[in-house]
């Protein structure tokens, strides 16, 4: 069903091996270390799918937030709190089996939603001023400016409550 | 061009995945990279319907971007949480973080 004809559609199935497979050593991998590390892998991959879908400014923040700033912040974490590292730590809890049940259920329905799901004929290519019509929305009072303001206020009151809490008293 | 339905079901299984880790995982650290991996598919879904229904607008970047806000705010807040219990319970089990438990 699936056969790659282009270019494109080559370079989608590797990235999206790269994602996939990442996301299931994420899941899977009993060292936290190495868990973080192949979230990397697979946030790279997901730029990459970015970068096919013609969103290349996406693709640069998925790298700088992602993979510079919250990959980074979670191995600070795993560092600051290393009992993970002792190789007798069991990984799964006891509800792994119904997760795992749930979670496959999920993908079924899921999928067949998608799978059902076509689109006719080839889309509109994507403008070159892409970007500045995209910063330009962002700040326009009819468009997202309201979110964009509140989205700053949310990143402000997460950063002094992160520090406020991790503070040591 | 790369069929729309690719793109869905990539994000439909890489959801899934990161559903399961965070119904399986014991540390809280990894459940936190679990939802990192929910919230990817998220926007993967946002940009590809962005780039077939409306690639002339901004709508489907400009809430990627928004997920991207929330993402760090959370992810920020997680895990300065995660940071203070371990310095009072010494554990990022969350099975044995059962503080509010009657």
């Amino acid at each position: 069903m699936i056969v790659p004809h282009t270019v494109q559609q080559i370079l989608f199935i590797v990235f999206g091996i790269i994602t996939l497979g990442g996301a299931v050593m994420v899941v899977t991998r009993r060292n936290l270390f190495h868990a973080a590390l192949f979230m990397i892998v697979s946030f790279f991959g997901v730029a990459g799918l970015y970068v096919l879908l013609e969103a290349p400014f996406l693709a640069g923040v998925q790298l700088f937030i992602y993979v510079g700033g919250i990959a980074i912040l979670i191995i600070f974490a795993i560092m600051l709190t290393r009992d993970m590292m002792n190789p007798n730590v069991v990984a799964r809890n006891s509800q792994w089996v119904p997760a795992l049940v749930v979670s496959l259920l999920l993908c079924a329905v899921l999928v067949w939603i998608a799978g059902g799901y076509h689109f006719e004929g080839t889309p509109d290519p994507v403008p070159a001023h892409s970007l500045e019509i995209l910063g330009q929305t962002l700040v326009a009072p009819d468009g997202l400016a309201l979110p964009f303001e509140v989205a700053s206020v949310l990143l402000l009151v997460a950063i002094i409550g992160a520090v406020t809490i991790a503070r040591e008293r | 061009m790369v069929p729309l339905e690719w793109c869905l079901i990539l994000a439909a299984v890489l959801f899934c995945v990161g559903a399961y880790g965070v119904l399986s995982r014991r540390n809280a650290i990894a459940v936190l990279m679990a939802i990192e991996l929910m919230l990817n598919a998220v926007n993967i879904n946002l940009v590809a319907f962005w780039r077939y229904l409306e690639p002339g607008g901004a709508t489907g970047q400009g809430f990627a971007l928004f997920v991207y806000a929330v993402a760090a705010a959370e992810m920020a807040v997680g895990l300065a949480l995660v940071i203070a219990i371990w310095r009072t319970h010494k554990t990022t089990v969350l099975e044995d973080i059962d503080l509010l438990k009657g």
